[in-house]
């Protein structure tokens, strides 16, 4: 009788360890799922066209993809938490179109304060967002659609006030020089991406409301009863989505230099694309920066790839919705096959 | 075992009530440091309802909660851990998406002196109290596919790192195998020699003379009796559960039974309920009773095809019938009222009409267009047949009473014209006038020569309107009880499993 039952601990010792390594096992393939995409779609193209291949082309899609990505992280905050946030191209359009007037208007003031500016608008607008979903109780995809319409309203509102188009002679090359600067041959904006992700990906490693982010969007119910305050956890979340995309609105207006009302308009569904394609599970609870910001570089690259092989822009917009369609389907799959094998183990356990 | 004199956990007078249903009246009850303290009583009796005040979940209408000879306001579940009181429900509250150790320290990690989350030590400490309360769970295995039992095992060890005082365990081994019950007595005990207190609420009998110390009999929010176990044995305990009063039943009436119509042979769904067996007949009443979970809605949910069954036999008027779902089922004349008429039973924004007519919409289309003024007749009829009190058949039924509804949700299936009626807790959150009346009809459509099974969760219920009553314990018949032969004390022997 005891040399069974130790027979059986010692099994399900080994089915729990063996457990615990799959599971990371699979958090890694995910990534690795994309690092293997990402390096399929780089040697097709490459093959076709070698021109993909050169630095410089690397640097464009990277450049390409900074600004999509850091949207993308404050997206992620706020996916985690089991809400969506559809306003985020709208508040880019807004603070990319404010602060390029603002640098028109006031060509001598300190780079900054634009900057500054920028940030502080797009925080403003997310906290306007998080109040109507966490406070008002309104759904985060009704309460985002809304305030996706009222805020390039805004612009619209704006430009039809002061100008429609602002031009890249108009600014200070000061502002423009954000997305030019090399800072050791890195573009300064693919910089202040990276930096961006390590930060918000520390943030929630490391901190106790990030990790509460998680337990929020996986059990809100669970979370409630041990006292995490969900409601203001989600008003943060979506203030930070708004943050992040003042400073994205702030580096598109550097970086297009000429700026009009209609900026930025449907960078949501990249935005969200990227996102799902990095692995955070729509319904909250799971996913982490690095699948994040693989996801918007796969897309991005995809994206590059398409165009250099000349390949129509219909035939763009149909592989990413198959990019996108591709992710969840490998998610569930993943998932389902992970319960199994465990089901399995314990059944044999 | 000797009590030291002061409880940890005492209650005086505590009373609650949900809208006109008084849950608990009146109740005291201690805890002592070190016992293990068993709370038993019928479904209904209260006992879960005095477990979420001790959770911090509600709030007591009238009394007062003492805790370490202090009293306190319990205002929140984090105000009743703080207070050292750790539930643990019968289903976890867990993040599926994080891991063992996670889950054990969420909203209070270990964090170093940079306020960091420190992930080393979380690790060592979580693993460190598995490996005390010597369980194999690793501090990295994510709690999504982790069995009742192992998620039950995180929740101990998430009140021992907050040294709990107090440990309710809500019927934790509904769930469990055999041997996990073991496992989990094993640690019980293990804490309780820490001092802990454990009150472990629970139905099974064999599993509270086990375990526990001292056990409280509630019945019907009253506080009945509180007893050490080795005083006591199990008839005195059942008698002490049962005896509810009978009033305000409308016993069923005069009805000609008839041949069978349905007869059930070794119907197992395996894990749910094994070999249940039984015959039917035109006019009876086949009353189902037993234990919250104890199998019956599930049979029910076969019968009416929505699970399937892995093996066993299913007659309808003398042909094997196999039934493949609800449609199906339908067609053979069955029909089920399922317990939640929210969720299963009714279209909340649509009509008294329009919900009637909903199973048979066949009948009142014509061209495959509704026809209005058919759907108005149908459901008229059935309006007066069952006396639905409302303003007219076109009045919404989010606007009726529970009772009302609930006769909305009969009429629809008996405008399917059924052989065969499944009700499954037909009276269950309706107030007592409406009750009589849910009776009444029950007892006329056996008398019009429908064979029914009700299944019922209050025993004087079954007793009042069974033909025959038939008791599951654990997904098995335990006793089969003809009306003359059953008692309150019986059927209650049989549901919690007791041979005799």
């Amino acid at each position: 009788m005891t040399t069974t039952s130790q027979e059986v601990e010692r099994t399900k010792q080994r089915g729990q360890v063996s457990q615990a390594h799959l599971f990371r096992l699979v958090n890694r393939v995910r990534e690795l799922g994309l690092l293997i995409v990402l390096l399929l779609i780089i040697l097709i193209v490459g093959i076709q066209a070698p021109r993909f291949l050169s630095i410089d082309n690397f640097e464009q899609i990277l450049l390409s993809v900074a600004i999509l990505a850091i949207v993308a992280l404050g997206e992620t905050l706020v996916v985690l938490t089991r809400n969506v946030d559809l306003s985020v191209g709208s508040m880019v359009g807004v603070t990319a179109f404010v602060t390029a007037y603002f640098f028109k208007q006031l060509p001598q003031s300190n780079l900054l304060l634009g900057i500054l500016l920028g940030c502080a608008l797009g925080l403003v607008l997310g906290m306007v967002n998080g109040l109507i979903v966490s406070f008002g109780r309104v759904p985060a995809i009704v309460a985002t659609l809304g305030t996706l319409y009222v805020y390039r309203a805004l612009v619209f509102i704006v430009a039809a006030h002061t100008t429609l188009q602002v031009n890249a002679s108009d600014v200070p090359a000061s502002y423009l020089a954000l997305a030019t600067t090399q800072i050791f041959g890195i573009p300064a904006l693919i910089l202040i991406a990276a930096i961006i992700a390590i930060i918000v990906g520390y943030f929630l490693h490391a901190s106790q409301s990030g990790r509460q982010l998680y337990a929020v969007g996986s059990n809100p119910e669970a979370a409630n009863i041990i006292g995490i305050r969900r409601d203001r956890l989600v008003f943060a979340a979506f203030a930070a989505s708004g943050l992040l995309c003042g400073l994205a609105g702030v580096l598109w207006g550097a970086r297009f230099a000429t700026v009009d009302a209609t900026d930025a308009t449907g960078l949501e569904l990249q935005v969200i694309a990227a996102v799902v394609v990095g692995g955070v599970n729509i319904f909250g609870g799971s996913g982490t920066i690095l699948g994040v910001v693989l996801g918007a570089i796969v897309l991005g690259t995809l994206q590059n790839g398409l165009n250099i092989l000349n390949i129509s822009q219909f035939w763009l917009q149909a592989m990413y919705g198959a990019a996108i369609i591709g992710a969840v389907v490998l998610d569930a799959f993943i998932t389902r096959w992970v319960q199994r094998t465990i089901l399995s183990r314990r059944k044999k356990a | 075992m000797t009590n030291p004199p002061e409880p940890i956990v005492e209650l005086r007078g505590i009373a609650k009530h949900f809208g006109g249903v008084q849950a608990l009246r009146g109740v005291d009850f201690s805890l002592f440091p070190g016992e293990v303290h068993a709370l038993v009583g019928e479904n209904g009796a209260g006992k879960s309802t005095l477990v979420k005040i001790l959770a911090g979940i509600y709030r007591p209408d009238a009394g007062v909660v003492k805790v370490g000879g202090e009293v306190v306001e319990l205002r929140s579940p984090t105000q009743a851990q703080a207070l050292g009181i750790a539930v643990v429900q019968q289903e976890p509250m867990l993040f599926p998406d994080l891991d063992v150790a996670e889950n054990v320290f969420m909203g209070r990690h270990p964090r170093d002196r940079f306020g960091r989350v420190d992930w080393k030590r979380m690790y060592r400490e979580v693993d460190q109290l598995l490996a005390s309360l010597d369980v194999s769970l690793s501090s990295h295995t994510p709690v999504q596919g982790l069995s009742v039992a192992e998620q039950q095992l995180v929740e101990i060890a998430k009140a021992l790192s907050l040294q709990a005082r107090v440990l309710v365990l809500d019927e934790p081994t509904a769930a469990l195998s055999v041997h996990e019950v073991e496992e989990l007595f094993d640690i019980v005990k293990q804490l309780c020699e820490r001092g802990v207190a454990v009150l472990f609420v629970s139905h099974r009998l064999e599993e509270v003379f086990k375990i526990a110390d001292r056990l409280t009999v509630l019945r019907d929010g009253t506080h009945i009796i509180t007893a050490p176990v080795s005083e006591m044995h199990t008839e005195e305990i059942i008698k002490h559960m049962v005896g509810r009063e009978l009033s305000n039943l409308f016993p069923k009436g005069e009805a000609e039974i008839g041949e069978v119509v349905l007869e059930v042979r070794h119907l197992t769904r395996p894990g749910v309920f094994a070999d249940v067996s039984f015959q039917l007949r035109r006019g009876e009443i086949l009353g189902f009773a037993g234990l919250v979970g104890a199998g019956r809605t599930e049979v029910a949910r076969v019968l009416f095809g929505i699970d399937r069954a892995e093996s066993g036999e299913t007659w309808l008027k003398g042909k094997k019938v196999r039934i493949r779902s609800p449609q199906h089922a339908m067609d053979y004349g069955i029909a089920y009222v399922p317990e939640d008429r929210h969720q299963h039973g009714l279209v909340m924004n649509f009509s008294i009409a329009a919900n009637v007519t909903l199973a048979i919409l066949q009948q009142v289309s014509r061209l495959g267009l509704l026809d209005p003024r058919r759907e108005q007749k149908i459901a008229g009829e059935y309006s007066s047949q069952l006396r639905i009190r409302s303003a007219g058949v076109e009045q919404l039924v989010n606007a009726l009473s529970g009772g009302n509804q609930q006769k909305v949700v009969l009429s629809k299936w008996l405008a399917t014209n059924p052989a065969v009626l499944i009700l499954d807790e037909p009276t269950r959150g309706i107030d007592v006038g409406a009750k009589a009346e849910v009776h009444r009809i029950i007892s006329d459509l056996a008398a019009r020569g429908l064979a029914i099974i009700l299944i019922s969760s209050e025993l004087p219920e079954v007793l009042a309107m069974a033909d025959r009553v038939i008791v599951l314990h654990e997904g098995r018949v335990t006793g089969t009880f003809a009306r003359s032969e059953a008692t309150q004390e019986r059927v209650m022997f049989a549901a919690t499993g007791q041979d005799r």
